[in-house]
């Protein structure tokens, strides 16, 4: 009799899971023509994140604030999405987001599968080091230091196959984990986008600890992500960005992020990305 | 179509013989430790038991990806342990493995625990009665009979370590997953087929493997 | 041999006095080793409250980040379990078959899915989701998880299942044969209720591997489980990336304990109220149990060894 009862469970939690698969299919395919979807990091001070009030703070999110309010979205109907790196070209491509502003590099291979426009920020990778650092002035200064930098990344892969193949290289599962270790100074810097280290250095918890060392180690030309082909999309973005740097909101929100990091950006970039 | 798959830039099968590596290491260690634990938690001393228990207890229900992490950013860049020091790789494979014996010796601790059970209690109360000590039933008697019971158990878990040395890529130990990532990284445009590359890897590690052992379990079981 | 004592000797006053020994000398290293760890910790500012107050005075710690983490961790576990568990059954006794062309299939599907990385399914299921279905992009990784959690833990249970099924006595089919049953009657009537005892074990460790895995969907898929928050929460504190990871291992080993905790109890009835039958439970070395009888889980009073259980 055991048997009737179990059955009696497994069935009901057939039953259970397709009623799941029905509530969570059918909600709100209908799309509200005021709403926007967003990608964003979560993450990352300074750019894109999103803090214990529930708001999302940034450059990133500003940048993408400025652009929906041209294309005639209030700020109010702008709908964040987190945008995991290995996520990003699929979130476009299915059509998930309408565009994405997530730290997202222009790259031959990333333009096989989406459009960007922009760029509306030219990024170095650079150095984070502690703030009485002083022997790192070039890059190959590194080849007998310790790093750190994100699993997989392409900073970290600079580092290994270009920069610095002799340094010693720490890959960890996110920037926080490089910080502790330069805290503890089991590693000496933390390497990655000058974006992502001022945001951190930048942070109040961080005041007076680190530094950025400002080398240029690489171009990354941030752009925004959006659906391949969309070119009516491309330069209404485009337009709206270059009225941003005109009208000085791109400085403002440079400053706003990145300026307690003593950071010193590279002026607004030209934009490239016209099909 | 497999554009993406440049194994001039991609050491494909350096990181899979990292991956085998990473999981014989592992297997051996947490073959000894797991046997250990096993023999604390049925030993006579209370307090073996206590720390046996505890310790399957918590590391059972930790995810390992947390122990992996905390080898890493605990042992290794707060406390400054670093087995025997070296470049951050050995360092890094190192602590890899310290972590996937931690926790993957639960999982052997319980498989053999198991196995003790299905040795008859005469076996043991005839080696008593012969005046062998706690150790020597264990070791001359029990843990024999046992071994040859567990081997089934024991191929599941070596499988799911096989498969769970992929977690080591969050302490940058370049094996399979981490490549995967750097694939992902910069191979956008092919991301399904960088996945079924490294599904494929994985099988023909884990199913000879789990033929093999299926068979050998067959061969030593004691025949009741 | 279920009782563990018969191993050795009741202790004489000579081992007792040896076993406090051992256990003030135990004490004290263990004190030694925690002083060693906590004064570097110091020593490095590990153990600043910056890092680790949020998590006190805070509350918005709590509510942002990690209860709905928890919340979703539990979600995609109980969906995978309460899914895999009927599917796992129909694929153990598939294999189980006197039917060639249902043990050949049942058997592939098993062994395929246990060979591949649970992240490489989750993924695979992420993609194809998105290309053949229309599933909301919200909750899209949810889906990804739990299938993949479903697709392992199926072929996991399956063979959980089929073990258990093995390892009771041959006398059992014979007898149910005797009565005139069916083979459909014989095992959803006598095989499986008896198995169930049987497997009770490896289903809750597989619950609690079910708890940890969902983890896997964090990083890459962009499902917000709890152990990803972590992510988000050292963003937002200064990097106190040891105090969040404290933190998240704490509460996973608290759901787990208590998960496997509920689960014996539940598993301690089970046996009792089969008391009379009989079975003869894992007394079959020759069969592959997958996972087989763990004894029951001591509650923290030290007694580890197993008193009868059958």
């Amino acid at each position: 009799m055991k048997l009737r009862k179990s059955g009696v469970a497994a069935a009901s939690a057939v039953v259970l899971a397709l009623t799941a698969t029905a509530c969570g299919g059918g909600s709100d395919s209908g799309k509200n023509d005021d709403k926007i979807t967003i990608g964003i990091k979560f993450d990352q001070p300074g750019l894109g994140l999103k803090t214990p009030d529930g708001d999302y703070t940034g450059f990133d999110v500003d940048v993408a604030t400025y652009v929906a309010k041209e294309l005639g979205h209030d700020a109010k109907d702008i709908e964040w999405k987190e945008a995991p790196s290995a996520e990003r070209e699929n979130l476009i491509s299915r059509g998930d987001v309408d565009f994405i502003v997530a730290s997202y590099s222009i790259t031959d291979e990333r333009k096989q599968k989406v459009s960007f426009a922009g760029p509306y920020f030219l990024a170095h990778q650079d150095l984070l080091v502690r703030a009485d650092e002083k022997g790192i002035t070039k890059a190959e200064d590194l080849n007998s230091r310790k790093l750190c930098s994100v699993t997989g990344s392409t900073s970290a892969q600079n580092i290994k196959n270009e920069l610095a193949p002799k340094a010693q290289l720490q890959q960890v599962g996110g920037y926080s984990q490089c910080l502790t270790g330069l805290e503890n100074k089991a590693v000496d810097a933390l390497t990655t986008d000058d974006t992502i280290l001022a945001g951190y250095a930048a942070q109040p918890q961080h005041e007076g600890k680190f530094k950025l060392a400002g080398l240029s180690l690489s171009d990354e030309n941030y752009g925004i992500g959006l659906k391949k082909g969309d070119t009516e999309l491309q330069g209404k973005i485009n337009k709206a960005l270059e009225k941003m740097v005109e009208d000085g909101a791109w400085d403002k929100a440079v400053k706003d992020n990145f300026g307690p990091a003593n950071y010193k950006n590279e002026s607004a970039p030209k934009i490239t990305e016209t099909s | 179509m497999f554009d993406f798959l440049d194994l001039e830039r991609y050491d494909l099968l350096g990181a899979f013989w990292v991956t085998v590596q990473l999981t014989v290491y592992s297997a051996i260690g947490s073959l000894i430790w797991g046997t250990v634990l096993a023999a604390m938690r049925v030993s006579p001393v209370p307090l073996m038991r206590a720390f046996g228990t505890a310790y399957v207890n918590i590391m059972r229900n930790t995810p390992l990806t947390v122990i992996i992490v905390a080898t890493s950013l605990g042992l290794w860049q707060t406390l400054g342990v670093t087995l025997a020091g070296g470049t951050f790789d050995d360092i890094g494979f190192r602590l890899a493995v310290l972590g996937f014996v931690a926790y993957t010796a639960t999982f052997v601790c319980e498989s053999i625990r198991s196995g003790i059970n299905t040795v008859p209690v005469g076996q043991a109360e005839a080696a008593r009665a012969l005046g062998l000590s706690f150790t020597q039933v264990l070791r001359l008697i029990v843990l024999p009979q046992a071994f040859r019971a567990v081997v089934a158990p024991l191929a599941n878990v070596l499988i799911a370590l096989t498969k769970n040395t992929t977690v080591a890529a969050t302490i940058g130990v370049s094996e399979a997953a981490l490549l995967m990532k750097e694939m992902v990284e910069n191979e956008s445009q092919a991301i399904f087929l960088v996945f079924a590359v490294f599904a494929f890897g994985f099988i023909l590690l884990t199913l000879p493997t789990g033929l093999l052992l299926g068979w050998v379990s067959k061969r030593v079981a004691v025949k009741r | 041999m279920s009782d563990l004592s018969v191993l050795y000797d009741a202790p004489g006053p000579r081992a007792k006095t040896r076993n406090i020994l051992y256990t003030v000398l135990f004490v004290v290293v263990m004190a030694l080793v925690v002083w060693w760890v906590l004064a570097i910790m110091a020593d490095k500012g590990q153990l600043a409250g910056e890092k680790w107050l949020p998590f006190v005075e805070d509350s918005r710690v709590w509510t942002t980040f990690i209860l709905p983490g928890l919340l979703n961790t539990l979600k995609a576990a109980a969906l995978a379990i309460l899914i895999a568990l009927p599917f796992g059954v129909l694929l153990g006794v598939g294999r189980l078959s006197d039917h060639r062309w249902v043990r050949a299939p049942a058997g592939a599907v098993v062994e395929f899915f246990r060979a591949i990385p649970v992240l490489l399914l989750m993924l695979f299921a992420n993609q194809a989701y998105a290309q053949f279905s229309d599933i909301d992009p919200e909750t899209r990784p949810l889906f990804a998880v739990v299938t993949g959690l479903v697709l392992y833990n199926a072929s996991v249970i399956a063979e959980v299942v089929r073990a258990g099924v093995l390892s009771l006595p041959y006398g059992q089919t014979d007898a149910a044969k005797a009565i005139g049953m069916r083979k459909g009657q014989t095992m959803s009537y006598v095989l499986l209720p008896q198995a169930v005892t049987v497997m009770l074990p490896a289903l809750v460790s597989q619950l609690v591997v079910i708890v940890k895995d969902t983890a896997l969907g964090g990083a890459m898929l962009g499902f917000p489980e709890l152990l990803s928050r972590v992510q988000s929460i050292t963003a937002n504190y200064g990097a106190n990336t040891i105090a969040a990871f404290t933190v998240v291992a704490l509460i996973f080993v608290l759901v787990n304990f208590a998960l496997t905790s509920v689960a014996h109890r539940l598993e301690s009835r089970a046996r009792r109220s089969r008391k009379g039958t009989g079975a003869v439970i894992g007394e079959d070395p020759g069969s592959d149990v997958a996972v087989p009888v763990i004894p029951e889980q001591p509650t923290g009073d030290g007694a580890a060894v197993k008193k009868g259980a059958d």
